[in-house]
Protein backbone atom coordinates (compact mmCIF):
# COMPACT_ATOMS: atom_id res chain seq x y z
CA UNK A 1 0.00 0.00 0.00
CA UNK A 2 2.78 2.00 1.07
CA UNK A 3 4.30 1.49 -2.68
CA UNK A 4 1.29 2.06 -4.29
CA UNK A 5 0.73 5.88 -2.89
CA UNK A 6 4.43 6.58 -3.39
CA UNK A 7 4.47 5.45 -6.66
CA UNK A 8 0.96 7.38 -7.04
CA UNK A 9 2.88 10.57 -5.54
CA UNK A 10 6.03 10.05 -7.65
CA UNK A 11 3.43 10.50 -10.44
CA UNK A 12 0.82 12.29 -9.46
CA UNK A 13 1.38 15.07 -12.48
CA UNK A 14 0.53 12.06 -14.61
CA UNK A 15 -2.20 10.45 -12.77
CA UNK A 16 -4.03 13.93 -12.20
CA UNK A 17 -3.56 14.34 -15.87
CA UNK A 18 -5.50 11.20 -16.45
CA UNK A 19 -7.88 11.92 -13.72
CA UNK A 20 -9.23 15.09 -15.30
CA UNK A 21 -9.28 14.10 -18.74
CA UNK A 22 -11.51 11.34 -17.31
CA UNK A 23 -13.77 13.83 -15.59
CA UNK A 24 -13.81 15.91 -18.64
CA UNK A 25 -15.15 13.04 -20.92
CA UNK A 26 -17.33 12.16 -18.02
CA UNK A 27 -18.99 15.71 -18.45
CA UNK A 28 -19.00 15.24 -22.01
CA UNK A 29 -20.40 12.03 -22.47
CA UNK A 30 -23.25 12.28 -19.73
CA UNK A 31 -23.76 15.87 -21.43
CA UNK A 32 -25.14 14.56 -24.57
CA UNK A 33 -28.09 12.89 -22.61
CA UNK A 34 -30.93 14.26 -21.05
CA UNK A 35 -29.11 14.51 -17.44
CA UNK A 36 -26.42 16.68 -19.49
CA UNK A 37 -28.82 19.25 -21.03
CA UNK A 38 -30.12 19.64 -17.37
CA UNK A 39 -27.03 20.81 -16.48
CA UNK A 40 -26.53 22.91 -19.38
CA UNK A 41 -29.90 24.70 -18.74
CA UNK A 42 -29.25 25.09 -14.89
CA UNK A 43 -25.73 26.89 -16.03
CA UNK A 44 -28.19 28.62 -18.62
CA UNK A 45 -29.81 30.09 -15.81
CA UNK A 46 -27.23 31.48 -13.70
CA UNK A 47 -25.07 32.51 -16.82
CA UNK A 48 -28.16 33.97 -18.13
CA UNK A 49 -28.05 37.48 -16.12
CA UNK A 50 -24.24 37.81 -17.31
CA UNK A 51 -25.33 37.13 -20.89
CA UNK A 52 -27.82 38.90 -21.11
CA UNK A 53 -25.64 42.17 -20.31
CA UNK A 54 -23.12 40.99 -23.16
CA UNK A 55 -25.81 40.28 -25.65
CA UNK A 56 -27.34 43.95 -24.88
CA UNK A 57 -23.98 45.42 -26.21
CA UNK A 58 -23.46 42.90 -28.44
CA UNK A 59 -26.94 43.66 -29.99
CA UNK A 60 -26.10 47.57 -31.06
CA UNK A 61 -23.41 46.00 -33.45
CA UNK A 62 -26.54 43.45 -34.37
CA UNK A 63 -28.97 46.05 -34.88
CA UNK A 64 -28.82 46.78 -38.54
CA UNK A 65 -28.87 43.33 -39.72
CA UNK A 66 -31.59 42.12 -37.35
CA UNK A 67 -33.23 45.07 -38.17
CA UNK A 68 -33.53 44.19 -41.92
CA UNK A 69 -34.33 40.78 -41.03
CA UNK A 70 -37.49 41.95 -39.49
CA UNK A 71 -38.12 44.04 -41.71
CA UNK A 72 -38.05 40.80 -44.19
CA UNK A 73 -39.79 38.98 -41.66
CA UNK A 74 -42.74 41.67 -41.36
CA UNK A 75 -43.27 42.35 -44.92
CA UNK A 76 -43.70 38.62 -45.18
CA UNK A 77 -46.45 38.41 -42.60
CA UNK A 78 -48.14 41.44 -43.89
CA UNK A 79 -48.17 39.63 -47.03
CA UNK A 80 -49.81 36.63 -45.64
CA UNK A 81 -52.32 38.50 -43.53
CA UNK A 82 -56.45 37.45 -44.20
CA UNK A 83 -56.85 41.35 -44.91
CA UNK A 84 -54.13 41.09 -47.99
CA UNK A 85 -56.48 38.63 -49.66
CA UNK A 86 -59.80 39.09 -51.26
CA UNK A 87 -62.26 37.21 -49.09
CA UNK A 88 -63.14 33.86 -50.82
CA UNK A 89 -66.11 31.87 -51.39
CA UNK A 90 -67.01 29.24 -49.47
CA UNK A 91 -67.58 27.15 -52.95
CA UNK A 92 -64.83 27.86 -54.65
CA UNK A 93 -61.57 28.42 -52.80
CA UNK A 94 -58.67 30.44 -54.04
CA UNK A 95 -56.92 32.61 -52.51
CA UNK A 96 -56.04 35.73 -54.40
CA UNK A 97 -53.88 38.35 -52.93
CA UNK A 98 -54.85 42.60 -52.85
CA UNK A 99 -52.50 43.96 -51.09
CA UNK A 100 -48.42 43.47 -51.13
CA UNK A 101 -46.48 45.25 -48.71
CA UNK A 102 -42.67 46.28 -49.34
CA UNK A 103 -40.59 47.18 -47.08
CA UNK A 104 -38.49 50.59 -46.94
CA UNK A 105 -36.75 52.30 -44.94
CA UNK A 106 -36.88 56.10 -44.62
CA UNK A 107 -33.89 58.19 -45.89
CA UNK A 108 -35.50 61.63 -45.31
CA UNK A 109 -38.34 62.62 -43.17
CA UNK A 110 -39.44 65.87 -41.84
CA UNK A 111 -42.32 66.74 -39.41
CA UNK A 112 -42.08 70.39 -38.42
CA UNK A 113 -42.73 72.00 -41.89
CA UNK A 114 -46.11 72.86 -42.93
CA UNK A 115 -46.17 70.01 -45.73
CA UNK A 116 -43.75 67.32 -44.91
CA UNK A 117 -42.50 64.63 -47.09
CA UNK A 118 -40.98 61.83 -46.64
CA UNK A 119 -38.09 59.62 -48.78
CA UNK A 120 -38.04 56.13 -49.17
CA UNK A 121 -35.25 53.80 -50.62
CA UNK A 122 -37.71 52.39 -52.87
CA UNK A 123 -38.31 53.19 -55.86
CA UNK A 124 -40.01 52.23 -59.74
CA UNK A 125 -37.35 49.61 -59.57
CA UNK A 126 -39.16 47.79 -56.57
CA UNK A 127 -42.38 48.20 -58.06
CA UNK A 128 -43.22 51.60 -56.62
CA UNK A 129 -46.14 53.26 -58.27
CA UNK A 130 -47.92 56.81 -57.16
CA UNK A 131 -50.80 56.57 -54.56
CA UNK A 132 -49.60 53.60 -53.19
CA UNK A 133 -49.94 53.84 -49.01
CA UNK A 134 -47.21 53.60 -46.79
CA UNK A 135 -47.91 52.61 -43.40
CA UNK A 136 -45.73 51.60 -40.06
CA UNK A 137 -45.37 49.34 -37.27
CA UNK A 138 -47.63 51.24 -35.66
CA UNK A 139 -49.87 52.97 -37.98
CA UNK A 140 -50.85 54.35 -41.44
CA UNK A 141 -48.12 57.03 -42.79
CA UNK A 142 -48.98 58.26 -46.18
CA UNK A 143 -49.44 58.14 -49.56
CA UNK A 144 -46.53 58.05 -52.44
CA UNK A 145 -46.43 61.01 -54.66
CA UNK A 146 -43.28 61.01 -56.32
CA UNK A 147 -41.75 57.74 -57.82
CA UNK A 148 -37.88 58.03 -59.37
CA UNK A 149 -36.13 54.74 -60.21
CA UNK A 150 -34.70 54.44 -57.21
CA UNK A 151 -36.81 56.29 -54.13
CA UNK A 152 -39.81 57.56 -53.82
CA UNK A 153 -41.53 60.40 -52.17
CA UNK A 154 -44.11 60.22 -49.70
CA UNK A 155 -47.05 62.83 -48.55
CA UNK A 156 -46.73 61.90 -45.01
CA UNK A 157 -50.49 62.76 -43.22
CA UNK A 158 -48.74 65.84 -41.59
CA UNK A 159 -49.27 67.54 -45.02
CA UNK A 160 -52.36 70.00 -45.82
CA UNK A 161 -53.68 68.24 -48.91
CA UNK A 162 -53.71 64.82 -46.77
CA UNK A 163 -57.42 63.94 -46.31
CA UNK A 164 -57.61 60.31 -45.33
CA UNK A 165 -60.54 58.09 -45.33
CA UNK A 166 -61.26 56.85 -42.20
CA UNK A 167 -63.56 54.83 -40.20
CA UNK A 168 -64.78 54.80 -36.46
CA UNK A 169 -63.79 51.42 -35.55
CA UNK A 170 -66.36 51.01 -32.63
CA UNK A 171 -69.41 51.69 -35.40
CA UNK A 172 -68.28 51.65 -38.48
CA UNK A 173 -68.71 54.70 -39.46
CA UNK A 174 -67.11 56.64 -42.13
CA UNK A 175 -65.16 60.05 -41.10
CA UNK A 176 -62.05 61.73 -42.56
CA UNK A 177 -58.70 62.53 -40.81
CA UNK A 178 -56.87 65.67 -41.74
CA UNK A 179 -53.65 67.29 -40.19
CA UNK A 180 -54.08 70.00 -37.40
CA UNK A 181 -51.10 71.45 -39.34
CA UNK A 182 -49.71 72.52 -35.58
CA UNK A 183 -47.68 69.37 -34.17
CA UNK A 184 -46.98 66.11 -35.67
CA UNK A 185 -48.63 63.97 -32.98
CA UNK A 186 -52.41 65.39 -33.08
CA UNK A 187 -54.96 65.20 -35.97
CA UNK A 188 -58.46 65.83 -36.58
CA UNK A 189 -60.97 63.83 -37.51
CA UNK A 190 -63.79 65.70 -39.39
CA UNK A 191 -66.94 65.01 -41.12
CA UNK A 192 -68.36 62.89 -38.28
CA UNK A 193 -72.40 62.51 -38.41
CA UNK A 194 -73.44 64.59 -35.49
CA UNK A 195 -75.71 61.77 -33.84
CA UNK A 196 -72.44 59.92 -33.20
CA UNK A 197 -71.05 60.35 -29.55
CA UNK A 198 -67.24 59.79 -29.55
CA UNK A 199 -65.26 59.29 -26.26
CA UNK A 200 -61.25 59.62 -25.51
CA UNK A 201 -59.31 56.53 -27.00
CA UNK A 202 -61.62 55.70 -29.63
CA UNK A 203 -60.29 53.61 -32.23
CA UNK A 204 -59.89 55.08 -35.91
CA UNK A 205 -58.82 52.83 -38.58
CA UNK A 206 -58.47 53.02 -42.46
CA UNK A 207 -61.73 52.50 -43.87
CA UNK A 208 -59.87 50.43 -47.17
CA UNK A 209 -62.90 52.53 -49.88
CA UNK A 210 -59.51 54.33 -50.49
CA UNK A 211 -57.64 51.92 -52.68
CA UNK A 212 -54.96 52.75 -50.95
CA UNK A 213 -54.97 51.30 -47.99
CA UNK A 214 -56.44 48.07 -47.06
CA UNK A 215 -59.49 48.14 -44.37
CA UNK A 216 -58.24 48.54 -40.68
CA UNK A 217 -54.97 49.99 -40.69
CA UNK A 218 -54.73 52.27 -36.96
CA UNK A 219 -55.03 55.97 -37.58
CA UNK A 220 -54.98 56.88 -34.29
CA UNK A 221 -56.93 57.43 -31.04
CA UNK A 222 -59.86 60.36 -30.27
CA UNK A 223 -58.14 62.73 -27.67
CA UNK A 224 -61.16 65.00 -27.89
CA UNK A 225 -65.08 65.20 -29.41
CA UNK A 226 -66.04 68.54 -30.22
CA UNK A 227 -69.71 68.94 -30.13
CA UNK A 228 -70.99 72.07 -32.39
CA UNK A 229 -74.50 73.05 -31.84
CA UNK A 230 -75.95 73.72 -35.28
CA UNK A 231 -73.57 71.86 -37.34
CA UNK A 232 -74.47 68.98 -39.53
CA UNK A 233 -70.73 67.35 -39.01
CA UNK A 234 -68.53 67.61 -36.09
CA UNK A 235 -65.27 66.89 -35.40
CA UNK A 236 -62.77 65.84 -33.05
CA UNK A 237 -58.77 65.96 -32.55
CA UNK A 238 -57.27 62.52 -32.40
CA UNK A 239 -53.62 61.67 -31.08
CA UNK A 240 -51.95 59.50 -34.29
CA UNK A 241 -50.39 55.71 -33.96
CA UNK A 242 -47.05 56.45 -35.62
CA UNK A 243 -45.01 58.22 -34.48
CA UNK A 244 -43.75 60.68 -37.39
CA UNK A 245 -41.08 62.05 -35.63
CA UNK A 246 -39.41 58.22 -35.16
CA UNK A 247 -39.61 56.72 -38.77
CA UNK A 248 -37.40 54.53 -39.76
CA UNK A 249 -38.85 51.29 -41.21
CA UNK A 250 -42.28 52.07 -42.93
CA UNK A 251 -44.31 49.59 -45.55
CA UNK A 252 -45.15 50.19 -48.64
CA UNK A 253 -48.82 49.00 -49.81
CA UNK A 254 -49.53 48.01 -53.27
CA UNK A 255 -52.87 47.52 -54.32
CA UNK A 256 -52.53 45.00 -56.80
CA UNK A 257 -56.45 45.15 -57.55
CA UNK A 258 -56.27 49.16 -58.45
CA UNK A 259 -56.37 49.07 -62.14
CA UNK A 260 -59.22 46.84 -62.22
CA UNK A 261 -60.95 48.82 -59.23
CA UNK A 262 -59.93 52.10 -60.93
CA UNK A 263 -61.55 51.62 -64.25
CA UNK A 264 -65.33 49.84 -62.40
CA UNK A 265 -65.29 53.04 -61.05
CA UNK A 266 -64.67 55.09 -63.56
CA UNK A 267 -67.52 52.91 -65.71
CA UNK A 268 -69.68 53.51 -62.78
CA UNK A 269 -68.94 57.06 -62.77
CA UNK A 270 -69.67 57.34 -66.75
CA UNK A 271 -72.97 56.36 -66.29
CA UNK B 1 4.42 36.67 -5.19
CA UNK B 2 1.49 38.33 -4.90
CA UNK B 3 2.33 40.35 -7.79
CA UNK B 4 2.79 37.12 -9.83
CA UNK B 5 -0.87 35.69 -8.71
CA UNK B 6 -2.58 39.01 -9.45
CA UNK B 7 -1.17 39.57 -12.93
CA UNK B 8 -2.07 35.44 -13.53
CA UNK B 9 -5.73 36.07 -12.39
CA UNK B 10 -6.14 39.61 -13.92
CA UNK B 11 -4.78 37.92 -16.93
CA UNK B 12 -7.00 34.98 -16.77
CA UNK B 13 -10.37 37.61 -15.84
CA UNK B 14 -9.34 38.97 -19.10
CA UNK B 15 -8.42 36.26 -21.46
CA UNK B 16 -12.08 34.25 -20.04
CA UNK B 17 -13.90 37.87 -20.94
CA UNK B 18 -12.71 37.89 -24.25
CA UNK B 19 -12.84 34.65 -25.22
CA UNK B 20 -16.62 34.50 -23.98
CA UNK B 21 -17.59 37.57 -25.41
CA UNK B 22 -15.67 38.29 -28.28
CA UNK B 23 -13.52 35.31 -29.43
CA UNK B 24 -16.61 32.95 -29.35
CA UNK B 25 -18.63 35.68 -31.37
CA UNK B 26 -15.73 35.90 -34.50
CA UNK B 27 -16.05 33.30 -37.38
CA UNK B 28 -13.66 34.50 -40.02
CA UNK B 29 -14.77 32.75 -43.51
CA UNK B 30 -17.39 31.13 -41.42
CA UNK B 31 -15.37 28.57 -39.75
CA UNK B 32 -12.17 29.75 -37.95
CA UNK B 33 -12.64 30.04 -34.50
CA UNK B 34 -9.66 31.52 -32.55
CA UNK B 35 -9.67 29.96 -28.78
CA UNK B 36 -7.09 32.81 -27.04
CA UNK B 37 -7.66 31.82 -23.79
CA UNK B 38 -4.68 29.43 -23.97
CA UNK B 39 -2.54 32.00 -23.73
CA UNK B 40 -3.27 31.71 -19.88
CA UNK B 41 -1.79 28.32 -19.76
CA UNK B 42 0.63 28.90 -22.00
CA UNK B 43 1.75 32.34 -20.00
CA UNK B 44 1.82 30.30 -16.33
CA UNK B 45 4.96 30.71 -14.46
CA UNK B 46 7.56 28.60 -15.37
CA UNK B 47 7.70 27.74 -11.91
CA UNK B 48 4.01 26.52 -11.59
CA UNK B 49 3.69 23.49 -9.31
CA UNK B 50 2.83 20.94 -12.25
CA UNK B 51 -0.08 19.79 -10.12
CA UNK B 52 -1.52 23.50 -10.17
CA UNK B 53 -1.29 23.49 -13.60
CA UNK B 54 -3.44 21.44 -14.50
CA UNK B 55 -6.13 22.56 -11.87
CA UNK B 56 -5.62 25.79 -13.36
CA UNK B 57 -6.01 24.31 -16.68
CA UNK B 58 -9.11 22.47 -15.81
CA UNK B 59 -10.59 25.60 -14.16
CA UNK B 60 -10.04 27.28 -16.96
CA UNK B 61 -12.10 24.80 -19.23
CA UNK B 62 -14.19 24.49 -17.38
CA UNK B 63 -15.18 28.14 -16.80
CA UNK B 64 -15.11 28.42 -20.48
CA UNK B 65 -17.35 25.58 -21.35
CA UNK B 66 -19.58 26.75 -18.59
CA UNK B 67 -20.37 30.00 -20.47
CA UNK B 68 -20.23 28.26 -23.90
CA UNK B 69 -22.53 24.92 -23.65
CA UNK B 70 -19.78 22.84 -24.45
CA UNK B 71 -19.25 20.81 -21.47
CA UNK B 72 -16.48 19.02 -21.15
CA UNK B 73 -14.74 19.93 -24.69
CA UNK B 74 -11.89 22.84 -23.62
CA UNK B 75 -11.71 21.25 -20.20
CA UNK B 76 -9.54 17.85 -21.81
CA UNK B 77 -7.95 20.31 -24.31
CA UNK B 78 -6.82 22.65 -21.89
CA UNK B 79 -5.39 19.49 -19.53
CA UNK B 80 -3.63 18.01 -22.04
CA UNK B 81 -2.53 21.41 -22.88
CA UNK B 82 -1.00 21.83 -19.59
CA UNK B 83 0.26 18.11 -19.14
CA UNK B 84 2.37 18.94 -22.22
CA UNK B 85 4.04 22.30 -21.13
CA UNK B 86 6.56 21.48 -19.02
CA UNK B 87 7.68 18.58 -21.32
CA UNK B 88 8.22 21.03 -24.02
CA UNK B 89 9.53 23.43 -22.31
CA UNK B 90 12.21 20.99 -21.22
CA UNK B 91 12.42 19.74 -25.26
CA UNK B 92 12.72 23.30 -26.32
CA UNK B 93 15.21 24.69 -23.78
CA UNK B 94 18.52 23.21 -22.30
CA UNK B 95 18.32 23.26 -18.23
CA UNK B 96 20.65 25.84 -18.00
CA UNK B 97 19.25 28.67 -19.92
CA UNK B 98 16.17 28.55 -17.81
CA UNK B 99 16.41 31.06 -15.07
CA UNK B 100 14.05 31.18 -12.27
CA UNK B 101 13.05 34.39 -12.72
CA UNK B 102 12.19 34.22 -16.80
CA UNK B 103 8.67 35.09 -18.11
CA UNK B 104 7.54 32.94 -20.88
CA UNK B 105 6.90 35.33 -23.99
CA UNK B 106 8.98 36.64 -26.50
CA UNK B 107 11.08 39.02 -24.22
CA UNK B 108 12.60 36.89 -22.37
CA UNK B 109 12.47 33.61 -24.42
CA UNK B 110 13.04 35.42 -28.05
CA UNK B 111 10.80 34.81 -31.29
CA UNK B 112 11.37 31.83 -32.41
CA UNK B 113 11.45 29.73 -28.91
CA UNK B 114 8.20 31.40 -28.52
CA UNK B 115 6.48 30.92 -31.98
CA UNK B 116 7.28 27.07 -31.46
CA UNK B 117 6.29 26.32 -27.97
CA UNK B 118 2.87 28.45 -28.95
CA UNK B 119 2.13 27.06 -32.00
CA UNK B 120 2.70 23.28 -31.28
CA UNK B 121 0.30 23.83 -27.84
CA UNK B 122 -2.19 25.48 -29.68
CA UNK B 123 -2.18 22.94 -32.83
CA UNK B 124 -2.64 20.28 -30.17
CA UNK B 125 -5.42 22.04 -28.23
CA UNK B 126 -7.37 22.88 -31.52
CA UNK B 127 -7.00 19.63 -32.76
CA UNK B 128 -8.39 18.11 -29.69
CA UNK B 129 -11.01 20.33 -29.25
CA UNK B 130 -12.55 20.61 -32.85
CA UNK B 131 -12.38 16.71 -32.96
CA UNK B 132 -14.03 16.33 -29.55
CA UNK B 133 -16.32 18.85 -30.72
CA UNK B 134 -17.27 17.63 -33.91
CA UNK B 135 -16.91 13.58 -31.79
CA UNK B 136 -16.91 11.76 -35.57
CA UNK B 137 -14.26 11.09 -37.84
CA UNK B 138 -16.37 11.34 -41.11
CA UNK B 139 -15.62 14.84 -41.74
CA UNK B 140 -11.89 14.35 -40.83
CA UNK B 141 -10.56 16.24 -43.11
CA UNK B 142 -12.67 19.01 -43.05
CA UNK B 143 -12.40 19.19 -39.27
CA UNK B 144 -8.68 18.83 -39.88
CA UNK B 145 -8.84 22.31 -41.88
CA UNK B 146 -10.85 23.55 -39.72
CA UNK B 147 -8.87 23.31 -36.71
CA UNK B 148 -5.44 24.05 -38.31
CA UNK B 149 -6.66 27.41 -39.83
CA UNK B 150 -8.42 28.40 -36.38
CA UNK B 151 -4.97 27.17 -34.71
CA UNK B 152 -3.14 29.68 -37.08
CA UNK B 153 -5.77 32.38 -36.59
CA UNK B 154 -5.31 31.99 -32.79
CA UNK B 155 -1.25 31.83 -33.11
CA UNK B 156 -1.22 34.82 -35.13
CA UNK B 157 -3.91 36.63 -32.38
CA UNK B 158 -0.99 35.41 -29.55
CA UNK B 159 2.47 36.88 -31.51
CA UNK B 160 -0.19 39.72 -31.79
CA UNK B 161 -1.00 40.46 -28.57
CA UNK B 162 2.70 39.64 -27.35
CA UNK B 163 3.78 43.01 -29.46
CA UNK B 164 1.27 44.67 -27.88
CA UNK B 165 1.38 44.17 -24.35
CA UNK B 166 5.07 43.53 -23.70
CA UNK B 167 7.65 45.74 -25.21
CA UNK B 168 10.69 43.25 -26.92
CA UNK B 169 13.44 43.63 -25.05
CA UNK B 170 17.26 43.31 -26.75
CA UNK B 171 16.65 39.83 -28.77
CA UNK B 172 18.30 37.03 -26.83
CA UNK B 173 20.38 34.46 -28.43
CA UNK B 174 18.05 31.82 -29.79
CA UNK B 175 17.56 29.12 -27.16
CA UNK B 176 16.73 26.12 -29.99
Amino acid sequence: MRYLIAFLWKHSFFFLFVFLECVAFMLMINSQNYQGTVIINSTNQITGSINNISSNIVDYFMLRKSNDKLLEENTFLLNSQKTSFSVSDTGFQYRDSIYRFIGAKVISNSTHKRNNYIMLNRGRKHGIELDMGVISDKGLVGTVIQVSENFCSVMSALHKDSKISARIKKNNQLASVIWNEIDYQHGILKDIPTHLQLFPNDTIISSGNSLIFPEGILIGTVTEYHAEEGKSLNSASIRFASDFNALYYVYIIKNLKRKELLDLKKEVGDE
Amino acid sequence: MNNIIYRNLSRFLLLFILQIYIFNNIELLGYLNPYVYILFILLLPLETPQTLLLALAFFMGFSIDYFSNTIGINMAACVLVAYLRPGLIRVLSQKSELDPGMKIGIRDFGFRWFFIYTSVLVIIHHLVLFYLEVFRFNEFFDTLKRSLFSALFTIILIIISQYLFFKPKKQKRGLL
